[in-house]
């Protein structure tokens, strides 16, 4: 890697302000880029920032905002998780097969089960040293097996009078609840990255494992915490989806898993690791969000057309990152 | 221990850790030998000639897109778009058809390499992490190939064209010819020329192979065109075998079947190394294992869960060779 930090120590303050400003961008430009989407559409659309249409904008971006949230802990250690999206359905199937028999087992088994497999792909990772996208690519494969064979390949209804259909359907105070779970899980994940020990850990271990392992971190146990959360909460988005749908679909979150990674890169977290942020994350699952609410709007474009915007779009967002930050490349 | 029994047992140590290494270089063509002599004594009419050839022609667009993922891999990349790349190919090719065939066929490797080569360039000289480039194109890419297909499914009834897919020569698919020509030229490319070793020295360390004075970004944008061009051929292998255009549907998920072909096959994530006839094989054992659970009547869905339990086994023995 070459760095321009020779330039900035010769050339003076003025260089230097520019690689602030520029490390600013990258590192807060998805806040920037959403700011400034949310005014254009809100002068462009006269519905755009009617409180119907933001709470679908952010009900709609709840279920993988969760997934976002463990995701970016996985990918700052350095490693990535490609199974969360078949997790997400297993955590559907389980809770509608669970819900009959007690409801909160519903919500409490799809996390449970979900974290143990996050737990194995962890173990998998840090103590036999498996390649992170290998071993969740066999997630990725595996556990979308298992859905399809629990629920015989179907689609499995929750009965709508189930008290557990009020974690997807519900309301506190006008607001729904799948959107409180994921504010929390966004609060909460944001101050045990930037404020606790752990936070700091996990982002020496992504910066450089070897370095982490010779200042006696515990690289390994930080790595397995990370890949259990994002399984924890890979379930609990299946259980509220489950909740949300009244059913437990195996084919539910396909593809997730490539969504959570473009959000979570959108919001300036480098895929290397060592870098990045919850608020970025945040932004980026927003801005995800938003996209797709403004096709929508639009109607003139597509659905085909979404998924051209999503790749286009990503490409701008990575190809700004990259000229900010200017990594040296051979 | 007297010396003789000492000596017994260093040469009995060394006996097995040769063994283990042999498997673990082979391991690949042990389990498919072992799931194909399975099949043999347990699925019923599973050694006929129509088995073995609807297995290869089943493969083939795997084995097409495996090359070129595996050629990424080896530079320490990765290709996610080839399902794309071969949709994108597949909406272009009728688009052309009126043109006459040789003229549609072109456009349709044109459309892949030129997917190949935005991969390559954000890659090569953006400096774009090959798994977030490709992702785009991998979203995009399908989006786009929609777009110009107006999301239908066109029929294809080009004799030349339906010959790729259904034709045969000497009795063998055209699908196979076309794989194994891809794989010889392939495996020729990476053994045998300086930019079969420009691939494998850039992915073994990328600044040391810069700093060796090896084209390095021209080497990994051919890499990307040469797996945007295997894409596309996929692509017109399965349009005409289908004998329908279907953007919607051709090469879905296709890139998790090619890396784990890869992968299997013993070529480490890592990069440093390519195994064109491991990939080979990697892909056949992927195949046999679905024919396998859907000629023996067994849940489709469980081949999946086997398929993940065989490349965590593979990868955790490659992980001696400091692979993984």
């Amino acid at each position: 890697m070459v760095t321009r930090s020779t330039d900035t120590e010769t050339a003076g303050g003025d260089v230097l302000w520019r690689e602030r400003l520029f490390t600013t961008l990258q590192r807060r430009g998805a806040v920037v880029v959403l700011i400034l989407v949310v005014a254009v559409s809100a002068v462009a659309f006269d519905n755009f920032l009617t409180a119907q249409n933001l709470e679908n904008i952010v009900l709609q971006g709840a279920f993988l905002g969760l997934i976002v949230v463990g995701m970016t802990f996985v990918i700052i250690s350095g490693g990535i998780d490609l199974s969360v999206g078949s997790m997400l359905a297993l955590g559907g199937v389980l809770a509608a097969q669970t819900v009959e028999i007690f409801w909160p087992l519903a919500l409490i088994l799809p996390p449970l089960v979900c974290s143990l497999i996050g737990l194995g792909n962890g173990f998998l990772i840090a103590r036999a040293r498996m390649a992170p996208f290998i071993v969740t690519l066999a997630g990725l494969l595996g556990i979308r097996g298992l859905a399809l064979a629990l629920a015989n390949e179907k689609p499995i209804g929750i009965d709508g009078g189930s008290p557990f259909t009020w974690f997807g359907q519900g309301q506190i105070l006008g607001v729904a609840v799948p959107i409180i779970f994921v504010v929390v899980a966004f609060v909460v994940g944001g101050l045990v990255l930037a404020r606790t020990g752990y936070g700091r850990i996990v982002f020496a271990v992504g910066g450089s494992e070897e370095s982490a392992r010779l200042m006696g971190l515990p690289v390994d146990r930080t790595k397995v915490i990370a890949y259990t959360v994002s399984g924890a909460l890979a379930g609990l988005s299946g259980a509220l989806l489950a909740a949300r749908l009244s059913a437990g679909d195996p084919n539910a979150g396909l593809a997730w898993e490539l969504d959570a990674i473009s959000a979570v890169v959108v919001g300036g977290t480098l895929l290397t690791g060592g870098a990045g942020s919850m608020s970025g994350s945040l932004a980026g699952v927003l801005l995800l969000s938003i996209l797709q609410n403004l096709i929508n709007q639009v109607g003139t474009l597509g659905s085909y057309a979404q998924q051209l915007v999503s790749g286009v779009f990503l490409i701008i967002v990575v190809v700004a990152q990259a000229y900010l930050t200017r990594r040296g490349t051979y | 221990m007297t010396p003789m029994n000492r000596a017994a047992s260093v040469s009995e140590s060394l006996d097995r850790s040769a063994v283990a290494s042999w498997v673990r270089g082979r391991g690949v063509y042990v389990a498919f030998v072992a799931l194909l002599i399975f099949n043999l004594i347990i699925t019923p009419n599973f050694a006929s000639v129509a088995t073995f050839s609807n297995l290869l022609i089943q493969v083939s667009p795997i084995v097409l897109v495996s090359l070129g993922v595996a050629l990424a891999i080896g530079t320490e990349g990765i290709d996610l778009s080839v399902g794309s790349v071969m949709a994108l190919a597949s909406a272009f090719l009728p688009l052309y058809l009126g043109y006459g065939w040789p003229v549609a066929l072109f456009v349709a490797l044109l459309v892949g390499a030129v997917a190949g080569l935005v991969n390559g360039s954000l890659v090569a000289f953006v400096g774009v992490q090959p798994i977030i480039a490709t992702l785009a194109m991998l979203v995009g890419g399908r989006g786009l190939a929609q777009i110009f297909a107006s999301g239908q499914l066109l029929i294809v009834s080009d004799p030349a064209v339906l010959a790729l897919g259904q034709g045969r020569l000497f009795g063998i698919p055209a699908p196979v010819i076309v794989a194994v020509v891809a794989v010889l030229v392939v495996g020729f490319l990476v053994n045998r020329t300086t930019f079969g070793r420009y691939v494998v020295a850039i992915g073994g360390n990328r600044s040391a192979s810069y700093l060796s004075g090896h084209p390095v970004r021209r080497t990994l944008l051919l890499v990307y065109i040469i797996s945007g061009l295997l894409a596309a051929l996929a692509g017109i292998v399965a349009t005409a075998r289908l004998g329908a255009s279907d953007p919607s549907n051709i090469g879905i998920l296709i890139e998790l079947s090619a890396i784990t072909a890869v992968v299997v096959g013993g070529t480490p994530l890592s990069g440093g190394r390519v195994r064109i006839l491991g990939t080979v094989m990697g892909a056949l054992l992927i195949q046999l294992i679905s024919t396998t659970f859907i000629a023996n009547d067994l849940p489709f869905t469980w081949a999946q869960v086997f398929t993940a339990a065989i490349i965590l086994v593979a990868v955790y023995l490659q992980k001696g060779r400091g692979a993984a």
